[in-house]
């Protein structure tokens, strides 16, 4: 994927936003194109899920552009990012714990009827639907999200920003709160989504998923970008050596 | 609550028969335990009366429609305070706002309007009822705003309004009571003539049971097409048939509480007839009562089959998530607090007809009551939990207490207020058991 071609899905330009005096995001720039996975990588606090929080709506960035097909957008809101075809599935997952699954997977965007009612039946029917996709084994249909299981809320929070035909996808550290068999089930979801063409930014601090599933990786420390290298063409301890020395390799992308 | 405790052990189990009766009806077991305390509390009075004092008179119509009068002013607002707590919100302020809109309401019918449409004008109680609604909203509105948008927190919020207000219900007419209100305004209080009488309710049974057995069959075809799960014939029967006994029950109660002889006696004198031999008019029920029910089943809508419920629901459990989602939550919380403020106008309106007049202490201390309605009524402090029915049978809880005391020689107002106090911790307390086990 290092031939980079045509118009980037999105790009970032350099982004700058600060909080208190503090620059959290300091003039970054970073792109993504269609079927493409990018790797956001840096320490806690490097500043990678404030930079993806101005593509999503959750923060305005007080300096930059962001264009989407190479056209300039305007994102105020996460309802901004959404028209957009822009979907997130949070660090934190952005659950409300006392919603089932359908009610989060809906959360903002409900279907409803001919008299503007809430369409329960359907809404919990789509949700049967894309879970069957996602995660077959899901039964819990029909409780709180609090009442399930680490793997379980991951898997709503996906089947949310899939269902709705994402065309960019960011992923904050989705396998952070995983075991193994279903940190598998993610890595092969974001082969599928990428077979289909969306592009996904995806923030992860396991080098061996970063190495295993990125086709680029951005490297941020203090806010700034270190750099961007394409990951085939570097070795972990490369990527490595960006995160905690902020040294760009010899042969960057 | 109490007997209920213990349920989710036999289903952990073999399935038991409760849990099993549980399961098919999709009953919520804290619903059958608030109904349970309730009837304990009911039967409980009756019999303490009946045994010590001689004379049992909590069962009796009279007795049961007076309460029903009583919960309504309090049901109302619990209804929209169960928003309010939902969303992590508090609001001190509603039995000011009551006063406020009392006596803003009483000026309105009693000194301005006869001015210009001439004392009795049949639209006074119209442009008066709407006046006090709006009132109650705009109220809501600006503490809403505040809450929502300079971020002050909505206890202190109402809690300034709490004192505010009821200043300002004194200033209005220099703490003087403004008395009597509009004749046809009266009516929105309850009393004989502000009640439908016996062919009314009936019709009012009769809409409300079809409106049950509508419920049934349009829950059963929905779940048939989307291939769902039905429940068993049996249990939709159960529940049917509960249904429609309930409001049957109901309705025989308020239909033979009869009307007292001097309104009998002022009711045929205005028809320039004698009463006749063994006269029964039946009250019906209260209008104050229906409006109460209309209101419960248009809040439980807007909770259950709504946007903006769904959205209440979500900002309770996680506001930081409902923000992501795209929901303006400053928007909302200005939405519920003036929905809060004009349900507390409309309580304004039924309390101030209730009492054919208007004063400044109109509704004081009513806070406490609709706060404690909806705690008791299963609406969780931490936020993000609560429903409407719990809330009204909350307050019927609150006012059986109330009025039970009274009729059992305890009405001095100490003793009741310990047992009010008790009682909702107790309630709370009953509640966090109950959460723990099912976790």
């Amino acid at each position: 994927m290092s031939t980079n071609r045509g118009t980037p899905l999105v790009e970032l330009r350099d982004i700058s936003i600060s909080f208190g005096g503090i620059k959290a995001v300091d003039k970054v720039t970073v792109d993504l194109y269609p079927g493409e996975v990018v790797g956001l990588l840096g320490h806690n606090g490097a500043g990678k899920s404030t930079l993806i929080k101005c593509l999503s709506g959750a923060y305005k960035a007080d300096a930059g552009e962001i264009l989407i097909n190479g056209e300039k957008v305007d994102i105020n809101s996460p309802r901004d990012a959404r028209a957009l075809n822009i979907e997130t599935i949070y660090q934190t997952l952005a659950l409300a714990d006392n919603l089932d699954a359908a009610s989060n997977l809906f959360l903002g965007r409900e279907i409803v009827n001919s008299f503007g009612f809430v369409d329960e039946t359907k809404m919990e029917a789509e949700t049967r639907k894309i879970m069957a996709r996602l995660n077959p084994n899901f039964r819990k249909f029909n409780v709180p999200v609090s009442a399930l299981s680490g793997g379980q809320r991951q898997s709503v929070a996906i089947a949310r920003a899939v269902y709705f035909n994402a065309k960019i996808l960011i992923m904050d550290e989705p396998t952070a709160a995983l075991g193994p068999h279903e940190t598998q089930m993610v890595a092969e979801l974001i082969e599928e989504l990428k077979k289909q063409g969306l592009g996904i930014f995806l923030i992860e601090h396991d080098i061996h998923n970063v190495m295993k599933l990125c086709d680029r990786a951005s490297v941020m420390k203090n806010g700034q970008l270190v750099g961007t290298v394409n990951v085939n063409e570097v070795t972990d301890d490369d990527i490595l050596g960006m995160i905690i020395m902020g040294k760009k390799p010899a042969k960057a992308a | 609550m109490t007997e209920t405790t213990h349920q989710p052990q036999t289903q952990e189990k073999a399935e038991g028969a409760i849990a099993r009766f549980l399961r098919s009806t999709e009953l919520d077991p804290r619903l059958i335990g608030m109904v349970g305390a309730l009837l304990l509390i009911w039967v409980g009075f009756h019999f303490y009366g009946e045994i010590v004092l001689g004379d049992g008179s909590f069962l009796t119509p009279r007795n049961l429609w007076n309460l029903s009068v009583q919960t309504a002013s309090i049901g109302i607002m619990a209804t929209g305070m169960v928003l309010v707590i939902i969303t992590r919100n508090i609001d001190l302020s509603v039995g000011s706002i009551v006063g406020v809109t009392g006596m803003y309401m009483g000026l309105m019918q009693v000194e301005w309007l006869p001015q210009y449409l001439g004392l009795g004008h049949p639209a006074i109680w119209i442009i008066t009822a709407i006046f006090g609604l709006l009132l109650g909203a705009l109220i809501g509105a600006l503490q809403g705003g505040m809450i929502a948008y300079l971020a002050i927190p909505s206890f202190i919020v109402t809690l300034g309004g709490l004192l505010v207000w009821r200043g300002v219900a004194f200033l209005a007419a220099d703490g003087r009571t403004i008395s009597p209100v509009d004749t046809t305004f009266a009516l929105i209080g309850g009393g004989p003539y502000g009640s439908i009488g016996s062919t009314g309710s009936w019709i009012v049974c009769a809409i409300a049971s079809a409106g049950v057995i509508w419920l049934v069959l349009n829950g059963r075809k929905n779940r048939r097409l989307h291939g769902f799960p039905l429940r068993p014939v049996w249990a939709e029967w159960f529940m049917g048939i509960l249904g429609c006994a309930i409001i049957l029950i109901a309705t025989l109660v308020v239909n033979s509480y009869p009307w007292p002889k001097g309104i009998l006696k002022d009711y045929y004198g205005k028809l320039g007839q004698e009463v006749p031999e063994g006269a029964f008019i039946a009250h019906g029920y209260a209008i104050p009562v229906l409006i109460l029910g209309v209101v419960a089943i248009l809040m439980t809508i807007l909770m259950t089959r709504t946007r903006f419920g769904r959205y209440v629901f979500a900002i309770g459990g996680n506001p930081e998530a409902a923000a992501l989602s795209g929901i303006n939550t400053r928007a909302m919380t200005v939405k519920i607090f003036t929905l809060m403020g004009a349900l507390a106008g409309l309580a304004g309106v039924i309390a101030s007809a209730r009492l054919n007049s208007a004063t400044n202490a109109l509704g004081d201390l009513d806070e406490l009551y609709v706060i404690a309605s909806a705690v008791v009524g299963g609406t969780s402090l931490a936020g993000g939990v609560g429903t409407i029915y719990g809330a009204i049978i909350g307050a019927l809880v609150l006012v059986s207490l109330q009025t039970g005391m009274v009729l059992i020689g305890f009405g001095d107002g100490s003793y009741r207020k310990i047992v009010i106090g008790a009682a909702l911790v107790l309630a709370v307390y009953l509640d966090i058991i109950y959460r723990k086990r099912i976790k």
